[in-house]
């Protein structure tokens, strides 16, 4: 039963990753239409999740489960911008166009800024130099965050050059590293998915 | 020590209302503190500004309303500079919900600066699928978007007229809040060796320091920071430099909240008090 998938993965991932070496026109043809595939492979995974967030939210409803009454607008919300998107289109001045800037975006904008508020109560409460370790990042990120904003040369004409020091020899070591972990790690796991010793992605580990 | 244990539980709508009063403060009462530029904005700056008038550039505007307040003020910044440069951008976007972002961005921006859709610009809309979109420019532009946004054919627009590839454009700029900026790096540069400039929200910034030191990416934008500096080099007052003294100001207020909890923490302890507030509790 698992064969099918398997293979078709198999050979998909070592098309994809040998036509990324060969230069000839031909391979480059049937690299293009692979690409073409997954845009369709894509556009059905939209279509799948639509239907899924649909199936999920009326499920809830039926059940009147905690907060159904979120699953009403949910589900209101996305046929309603569906058929007006659909209808009047989704650019400026349309009224998806609307929507999107008197709801959307101030909403969105909203949630994101209040992360502002609730990182100064954490950073007072739980932000202690209570470890030599502690102290050193406790002290970097205040020589950051004053540093890195317009104020920082008015405290010290020295903090941007130091924040520029952090930046450029500490952080640049460390985020190569990281860099490098992470590349060595996901050409290993690539490898694992297409030989098919990694097989959780069918649905079992 | 009663009033180090009052201190160290202090009502956290007091820390809101403090925030509050440093973001609305500075916008009401602009402070006009100096942006300081740093040498990775510069280069941004300087790589497009040696492109010749005419130079098609591939602006990608991948964000969504949520950090907007970063990347916003950064898009119509290099916009602007583009258009005041007489380049032609070919500008899309990979998120959903960033195509009536990067519409606003290009709309106001080519107001400023008397620029004309088609003629100086070109609006591509969203595409889904990153990576895949991102090679397939590179192949064959047209296999990704056959028209534009308003469903105009490329082939009837003059800015993209011409243009099939990465081959055809000068440059890629991505202003990205996500690891898209990755695949840009991979895919755009590593892979189609397009120049590429990024800009990016300021927590994601320090990703991209090994990639600019390696110069697969000519120069870095990052933050509200890095686009008020791009307003300075373009001689711009816009809403990154506005907001650069709100953010200054809750800068200090954090630091501060900062030093007051350790200093107040360190007499609780010194003091022997073991009445204060559980060690590191945010809820309060």
């Amino acid at each position: 039963m698992r064969r099918g998938p398997l293979l078709v993965t198999f050979l998909s991932g070592a098309a994809i990753a040998a036509l990324f070496f060969i230069p000839h026109y031909r391979a480059q043809e049937v690299n293009s239409k692979l690409l073409e595939w997954t845009l369709v492979v894509y556009a059905f995974a939209l279509i799948l999740g639509s239907i899924s967030l649909w199936n999920s939210h009326v499920r809830k409803m039926k059940k009147r489960a905690e907060g159904w009454g979120y699953s009403v607008v949910t589900l209101s919300t996305l046929l309603a911008i569906t058929i007006l998107g659909v209808w009047k289109g989704v650019g400026e001045g349309t009224p998806v166009g609307t929507i999107y800037d008197n709801v959307n975006s101030p909403l969105a904008s909203t949630m994101f800024a209040l992360l502002a508020f609730v990182i100064a109560s954490a950073a007072f409460r739980a932000f202690r130099a209570r470890s030599v370790e502690a102290t050193l990042l406790l002290i970097t990120a205040i020589v950051m965050m004053v540093g890195r904003v317009s104020i920082g040369p008015l405290i010290s004409p020295h903090l941007p050059g130091v924040t520029e020091w952090l930046l450029d020899v500490p952080n640049l070591a460390a985020k190569r590293a990281i860099a490098l972990g992470v590349g060595l790690g996901a050409v290993s796991i690539a490898l694992k998915i297409i030989l098919g010793i990694e097989r959780s992605y069918l649905g079992r580990s | 020590m009663a009033w180090v244990r009052k201190l160290l539980s202090i009502d956290r709508r007091i820390i809101f209302l403090l925030v509050a009063a440093g973001v609305v403060l500075p916008l009401l009462f602009p402070l006009n503190l100096p942006v300081t530029l740093t040498p990775r904005v510069k280069a941004a700056f300087d790589a497009i500004d040696a492109l010749p008038p005419g130079s098609k550039v591939l602006l990608s505007m991948d964000f969504e309303p949520d950090i907007m307040a970063e990347l916003m003020p950064m898009s119509v910044a290099i916009l602007r500079h583009c258009f005041r440069k007489r380049l032609q951008v070919i500008a899309m976007t990979l998120y959903p919900a960033g195509t009536g972002l990067g519409e606003r961005a290009l709309t106001t921006a080519a107001k400023a600066e008397g620029a004309v859709r088609n003629r100086d610009y070109a609006w591509l809309g969203y595409k889904s699928g990153f990576q895949v979109v991102m090679i397939g420019i590179g192949e064959n532009l047209r296999g990704m978007y056959p028209v534009d946004f308003y469903g105009t054919p490329l082939d009837s627009i003059p800015v993209t007229r011409g243009v099939n590839s990465y081959r055809q454009t000068a440059m890629v700029i991505n202003v990205s809040g996500s690891s898209g900026t990755d695949y840009w790096i991979q895919f755009a540069q590593g892979r189609f060796h397009a120049p590429l400039v990024v800009g990016c929200t300021a927590v994601m910034a320090t990703d991209y320091y090994p990639y600019l030191s390696s110069r697969q990416i000519l120069g870095l934008i990052g933050g509200l920071k890095g686009a008020a500096e791009y307003e300075r080099l373009i001689d711009d007052f816009g809403d990154a430099r506005r907001g650069m003294d709100a953010q200054s100001l809750v800068h200090l207020i954090i630091v501060m909240l900062v030093i007051v909890g350790n200093a107040a923490l360190f007499i609780s302890k010194r003091a022997g008090d073991a009445g204060g507030p559980a060690a590191g509790s945010m809820t309060r």
